[in-house]
């Protein structure tokens, strides 16, 4: 029922130093899976555009590519990207797409992602931590940062690999989230997962409408649980102390 | 929002599990066990949530007045900003009922209908006519409500969304066949035997202000068409709110707990609670 209302759907997507190796097969397997018959439009972030790929698209699909800074340390650009985004949705973003998920780009699409994922607010379940206690989900627990969060506290643990929903609302959400980065940064503290961090702190205070479940961020080291029908959206195998170096 | 303990949602442990909690268009049908309470109510009083209650007591049933208003009281949206607005013929028999704070009434005079089908079907028109002109100024949510009821237990924002419908008690567990559409193709209510996700109940539907005009000027519109052309539906209002809720799918549906009947059926296990229940009437004394 929403094909009628003419969405464009934004994607971002963040692939910086080693990472551009991953834009082939996340575009190949998006344009396969990803809200077919809709409007999408990529925004794929990189500190070399000359190393994007030429991916086919489909009808009514674009990909702008845009520049940005690299940066020496990994965390560093991971923190960064909520800044980033929330400067795109002022910028352009706001007018050009009516959803925008700000998606990790080492990751592949298996299965269908739909409409069924849009909601004025959406996070991922953490493949890891779906089975846990809240007392074991690695939140930050140092008082002094702004992502700190008890340990009676807690719905779920989000990934930050996957969040979306309404362009305003992703607006909001990320500028809060930056905020906070900046808060912590002038205590001189990083959180215990940098951004995911503080994701999951500004997730229990403004829920999301809508919650993925793992089929939509899955990890494909661990073995596939009976209640996983299905995997849509999972990482790609990779050689992660070569990549952040 | 403020800092909250509760107990931790699990992923693998269904909130209820011997009825469905979710619509095939993800649409969450709302029964005890689904939702935090105190979550709910935090984030509505957040935006500082009005709820308009419009509910019609013509003629002979302002009598049911009282009783309703004051379970409402009692039951109904306890702790946010509410209007009540009651339609009657007859506002010098509207009972003065003490509200409590944040809490208000309307009283709206309307004209009457000689037959209960006409008083029954025009309430789409009302509703529709002072949605535009007076409820989209003065609340975010309408509930829309049948008079001859009482609130026996909670009815709160956990109701509240863009569109909801209520399932009808009689008809929760039954086959779509057997739903008592309208089935001429005549009318423009018509539904096939082969459509329909439920079967709702004329005597409890809402949403935001918006949505709900549009819901009551669709129906007011095609009950016109279907008297232009010398039909009327089977269950009157009823029959069109079904049509347009399938094709206008709700984005929450409320389980038989917020529309039942304790004299036709009893109290089953499956019902946790009885929150808003038939009074019992005579119904050829008080339909005349």
């Amino acid at each position: 029922m929403y094909q009628p209302l003419n969405l464009t759907i934004g994607v971002t997507v963040f692939a910086v130093g080693k990472y551009t190796c991953f834009i082939r097969p996340f575009l190949e397997s998006a344009e396969k899976f990803f809200m077919r018959g809709y409007q999408v439009h990529y925004y794929l972030f990189t500190h070399d555009p000359a190393a994007v790929p030429k991916v086919p698209l489909g009808p009514g699909r674009l990909l702008s590519i845009i520049p940005i800074q690299g940066h020496s340390q990994w965390e560093e650009i991971s923190m960064r990207r909520m800044e980033t985004i929330s400067k795109l949705i002022a910028k352009r973003a706001h007018q050009e797409v009516d959803y925008l998920f700000c998606l990790d780009v080492d990751m592949v699409f298996r299965n269908p992602w739909g409409p069924e994922t849009l909601g004025d607010l959406v996070a991922a379940i953490h493949p890891g931590y779906f089975a846990v206690s809240r007392q074991q989900f690695p939140y930050e627990r140092r008082q002094v940062s702004a992502a700190f969060v008890a340990y009676n506290e807690g719905d779920f643990y989000y990934g930050g690999a996957v969040f979306g929903g309404r362009v305003a609302r992703v607006y909001e959400f990320t500028r809060g989230c930056h905020t906070a980065i900046l808060a912590d940064k002038a205590n001189g503290i990083m959180a215990a997962w940098q951004e995911e961090s503080h994701l999951n702190r500004r997730f229990i205070w403004h829920k999301p409408s809508t919650v993925l479940s793992p089929e939509y961020l899955w990890d494909d080291r661990k073995p596939q649980p009976p209640s996983l029908k299905l995997i849509r959206f999972s990482t790609v195998d990779k050689d992660t102390s070569w990549l952040r170096s | 929002m403020t800092r909250m303990v509760y107990a931790q949602p699990k992923a693998l442990t269904p909130s209820r599990k011997d009825v469905l909690v979710l619509t095939p268009w993800l649409a969450p049908i709302i029964w005890e066990g689904t939702f935090n309470i105190d979550i709910l109510n935090e984030q509505f009083r957040l935006q500082n949530t009005t709820v308009g209650l419009t509910v019609f007591a013509i003629k002979k049933y302002v009598v049911f007045l009282k009783l309703f208003l004051e379970t409402a009281e009692q039951h109904f949206m306890v702790g946010h900003k509410v209007i009540y607005y009651v339609f009657t013929d007859r506002p010098a028999d509207v009972p003065q009922v003490p509200l409590g704070a944040g809490r208000k009434l309307v009283v709206l005079t309307v004209r009457n209908y000689t037959r209960w089908q006409d008083v029954s079907m025009h309430r789409m028109e009302m509703i529709s006519r002072f949605s535009e002109q007076r409820f989209l100024h003065e609340v975010d949510y309408l509930v829309c409500a049948d008079v001859d009821m009482k609130f026996s237990d909670h009815v709160g924002v956990e109701i509240l969304s863009a569109l909801f419908g209520t399932l009808h008690p009689g008809f929760y567990s039954s086959s779509r066949e057997a739903f008592t559409y309208e089935r001429r193709p005549k009318s423009q209510a018509y539904i096939p035997r082969d459509e329909g996700d439920f079967y709702y109940m004329g005597a409890f539907f809402g949403g935001s202000v918006v949505e709900v005009y549009r819901l009551t000027k669709a129906c007011h519109q095609a009950m016109v068409e279907d008297k232009a052309n010398g039909i009327e539906a089977v269950w009157h209002d009823e029959s069109h709110l079904n049509k347009y809720l399938l094709y206008h799918k709700p984005t929450k549906v409320l389980s038989p707990e917020y529309m039942w009947d304790q004299q036709l059926l009893g109290w089953p296990s499956i019902m946790k609670k009885l929150r808003y229940v038939a009074v019992p009437k005579n119904h050829q004394a008080i339909r005349n």
